[in-house]
């Protein structure tokens, strides 16, 4: 056994992110560490990298128990990392990037020739005198990846590999996984791809909410099947309120589109769907997956060229700033409470202001009218039982339920026609959860039209009325919650959009 | 050993607290430095600091010089509430003298009373123009304000150079590069009979009050405070970033041109090479000392004021070099910046430091 970690446990102030995690990997297999964003693994495998320490629970290293204080330590164990954020400095050559990552300091011309060298073992062609820049991601991958070879590494840790790779560039990484395997050395794979780990890993290991759920053999699984462990099964349905009078579209979406140059955000391609008044529209999806540009199309803080694809109760409005959307009812509660939905140093009145302005009277012919922020601010913690100081305190003082709460307040009492809600209940304890759930659910039956974007899919099933799926910018089609099951949305959310149109499949059924 | 441990709160005391330690350990650091030059450090910290201000004259040559320190500085502290950094201050009060100055000469015999009202306006309009420069700079192109802000500084200096060597140059003044005397109707009135102070002390007065409830109870201030503390937040907000880059930039021009032109119609009464003993760039260790807040600069513009004054006096009675005035600022510019740690850290003597 090269790797054994038992009862290994990790606390954050707000969430438990592993809970007496055990598993383990052998010598000379490809492992996978299966599981939905925030289910543990990042903080799992930071651990192992020694970036962080468990409060609870050994690691166990060829048999030997250690404490991995940092990440130096586990290079000279024989753990190797590459990240899924390269940290190459952009301006400097291969060489030189390899040079700064390394324990070991030598003269820089043998260290070239070793760069050559491994690079051609592993089928990694790498020029040591370019400069990172001028590489490509994949090439740039490769760079990460020769310099945690160059430790000759008994585990390597993979975290998403393949997420910024083409399907050309994966095939060939899965070609140098395969021989670092044949080599016997461990590599431990992170990804919430069932594709990919059906077609290389040997075992996999599935984290739901930081336990472990489950461990398997991805060739003798079915795809639906690790869909399954990873989202979990006892997801409930709540009685719906089918008899919900819904209107017409009030937010419609068609064929919106967007490239960036970021490697990191998946661009989106002919995103179309419609939201209706009295309703509660979700999407789903792992986080990157286009989630973000979306949003900021939908809620103005980044406009659109085509004004057309973006309707707000017939309106064209893709090209309208957020302040003139905010104006024909839209009201937006971004993702990041601290530092987007707020300002952090800012009281709790103030921070009313932020999107009220224009569409209330907390502004007046360009004057702050404070004792109308203040009481608006009271209002608000009174209604949504925020638990704070008062209208003075500054919001970086809430926790991030209350918050969240605050934030949610100060949305609804605008009565919107329109609600955009991105992770409403990420990082919130189970009561204020409960408390926003049902806050959208009464704006819902008040005739608002709500879209939920959010990566939790218990929530997505417990409060929407149809939902859809995004995987790389695409969005699937969009069908009622209550036909949907989860297995259907794990498939989609692990990729296969194309092999399986998993919503075509439940309706032949 | 001496750690720093960041705080979990920001302190309030420290808050108001740095600015006065800064200033103490400046006066320590000072009597050290005279005493290392062999000089009494008691007498010569009273010649700095107090003989100037022991008359009345004093104190008007004390407000004379705070003027222009309290415009650029009330100017330059709402960009920087807005991460907007003006630095270029000296460059925009140099052009607001300019413009001022040409209409001064070019209508030298005039009586007009509108004299002084188009030389205000003249004023503003030039230092606006001239920190326009950099805003639509890095509206367009994104250059950076630091940089342009600074550079046209030395632009607007040549410029006067050439003005007063040239086209401005008084014809009967044996050519000397200087315009003419500025007529009567083109001077200030004078605050304080037997003084140099001028009516402008009394509007930089107002301009500060001006600037305070702009930047606390207007929606202008409210989104240069959310563009500087979150951009992202400002975007949520659908506040514009290029309209606060423009706004402040503009403000800070006008403002430090209204104090070119005090210079010029007031204490200099034409136009000379140089106009400004670096007012513009002083006003940005104004600014920090004061806290970006109008009162706070108000404050710190009589401080820094007074280092101008002492520099005088200890130039004259210990003949030491022009230099120990910019000595002074520096050092309360640096124990400002290395205090203002405090806020968010504090000290903690101790051996439990943890080995990498």
């Amino acid at each position: 056994m090269r790797l054994e970690l038992s009862g290994i446990t990790k606390a954050f102030p707000a969430c438990i992110a592993n809970d007496h995690v055990n598993f383990d990997v052998k010598a000379g297999e490809i492992h996978a560490l299966l599981g939905e964003n925030g289910a543990g693994k990042s903080t799992l495998v930071k651990m192992i990298y020694g970036i962080m320490q468990p409060d609870e629970g050994s690691i166990i290293w060829e048999g030997k128990s250690v404490q991995i204080e940092n990440p130096g330590m586990a290079r000279k164990l024989g753990i190797g990392m590459v990240f899924q954020h390269f940290s190459l400095f952009e301006s400097m050559s291969v060489l030189e990037n390899v040079a700064l990552g390394i324990n070991e300091k030598g003269p820089l011309k043998e260290l070239a020739k070793r760069i050559i060298e491994v690079s051609e073992k592993y089928g990694l062609p790498l020029d040591p005198d370019r400069h990172i820049h001028t590489l490509s991601v994949g090439e740039r991958q490769r760079v990460e990846i020769v310099r945690c070879l160059l430790q000759d590494p008994s585990l390597i840790i993979m975290d998403e590999p393949t997420s910024v790779l083409t399907p050309q560039e994966v095939d060939k990484l899965f070609v140098t996984l395969r021989r670092l395997r044949e080599e016997g050395r461990s590599i431990l794979y992170i990804s919430h791809k069932l594709d990919e780990i059906k077609a290389l890993c040997d075992r996999a290991t599935i984290l739901r909410a930081g336990k472990v759920v489950g461990d398997c053999d991805p060739s003798k699984e079915s795809a639906r099947s690790m869909a399954q462990m990873m989202v979990g099964e006892e997801i409930k349905i709540p009685a719906k309120n089918l008899n919900a009078k819904v209107g017409e579209d009030c937010l419609v979406v068609e064929n919106l589109s967007m490239s960036t140059n970021d490697v990191f955000v998946a661009d989106l391609d002919n995103v179309t769907f419609s939201v209706k008044s009295g309703e509660i529209f979700g999407i789903a999806g792992v986080a990157g997956n286009g989630q973000n540009n979306l949003l900021s199309l939908l809620s103005g803080e980044r406009l659109s060229a085509q004004g057309q694809a973006i309707r707000i109760n017939g309106l064209p409005v893709g090209h309208l700033g957020s302040h003139k959307r905010r104006k024909l009812g839209l009201a937006f509660v971004p993702e990041e409470r601290l530092g987007h939905g707020t300002v952090p140093e800012m009281s709790l009145a103030d921070n009313t202001v932020l999107s009220g302005h224009g569409v209330s009277d907390l502004v007046q012919m360009g004057w702050l009218r404070f004792s109308k922020a203040h009481r608006l601010a009271k209002k608000i913690i009174d209604a949504f039982d925020v638990r704070t100081g008062g209208s003075k305190s500054e919001a970086k003082s809430l926790s991030g339920g209350n918050l969240q709460k605050f934030i949610i307040g100060r949305e609804l009492l605008k009565s919107p026609q329109l609600l955009i809600v991105a992770q409403p209940t990420w990082g919130v304890d189970a009561g204020a959860a409960a408390a926003i759930h049902q806050a959208l659910m009464d704006l819902r039956d008040q005739g608002c039209a709500i879209l939920v974007v959010s990566q939790d899919l218990d929530e997505l099933f417990a409060i929407t009325d149809r939902m859809a799926v995004i995987s790389h910018g695409r969005l699937s089609e969009a069908r009622p919650t209550h036909e949907t099951t989860v297995e259907q949305v794990g498939l989609l959310m692990g990729g296969l959009f194309d092999q399986v149109d998993a919503w075509d499949e439940e309706a032949q059924r | 050993m001496i750690r720093l441990e960041p705080r979990l709160a920001p302190s309030r005391t420290m808050v108001y607290g740095a600015p006065l330690l800064a200033v103490v350990l400046t006066l320590i650091t000072g009597a050290a430095l005279f005493s290392a030059l062999g000089y009494n450090p008691l007498q010569s910290l009273y010649l700095f600091f107090i003989q100037p201000i022991s008359d009345s004259y004093g104190i008007t040559e004390l407000l004379l010089k705070a003027t222009p320190l309290t415009l650029c500085a009330v100017g330059l502290a709402v960009g920087f509430r807005g991460n907007v950094w003006n630095i270029g201050a000296e460059g925009q009060l140099t052009m607001g003298a300019i413009t001022a100055g040409a209409i001064a000469v070019t209508w030298h015999d005039s009586t007009s009373s509108l004299m002084i009202p188009i030389m205000i306006v003249a004023g503003l309009a030039g230092g606006m123009a001239w920190a326009a420069i950099p805003a639509l700079l890095k509206t367009r192109f994104h250059a950076n304000e630091i940089l342009t802000s600074l550079m046209l500084t030395y632009v607007a200096t040549f410029f006067l150079g050439y003005l007063v060597n040239g086209p401005l140059r008084d014809p009967e003044g044996f050519n000397f590069p200087e315009s003419r005397m500025f007529g009567d109707a083109a001077l200030l009135p004078m605050l304080v009979e037997e003084s140099r102070l001028h009516i402008g002390a009394l509007i930089a007065l107002f301009v500060v009050i001006l600037g305070w409830v702009m930047m606390a109870r207007t929606l202008i201030g409210f989104q240069v405070k959310v563009v500087g503390l979150t951009p992202l937040a400002a975007h949520y907000a659908g506040f514009s970033p290029k309209k606060v880059v423009w706004m402040s930039l503009l403000l800070g021009g006008a403002l430090a041109g209204l104090a070119g032109m005090f210079e010029v119609a007031g204490p200099i009464g034409q136009l000379q090479p140089v106009i400004s003993p670096g007012y513009g760039f002083t006003a940005i260790i104004v600014a920090f000392l004061g806290r970006l807040h109008p009162i706070g600069i108000l404050l710190a513009a009589l401080l820094v004021a007074l280092s101008y004054l002492g520099g005088e006096t200890v130039q004259m009675e210990l003949s030491l070099p022009l230099a120990v005035t910019g000595v002074f600022q520096g050092m309360l510019l640096f124990f400002l910046l290395a205090c203002d740690v405090l806020i968010n850290y504090r000290l903690s003597i101790g051996f439990k430091g943890k080995t990498a």
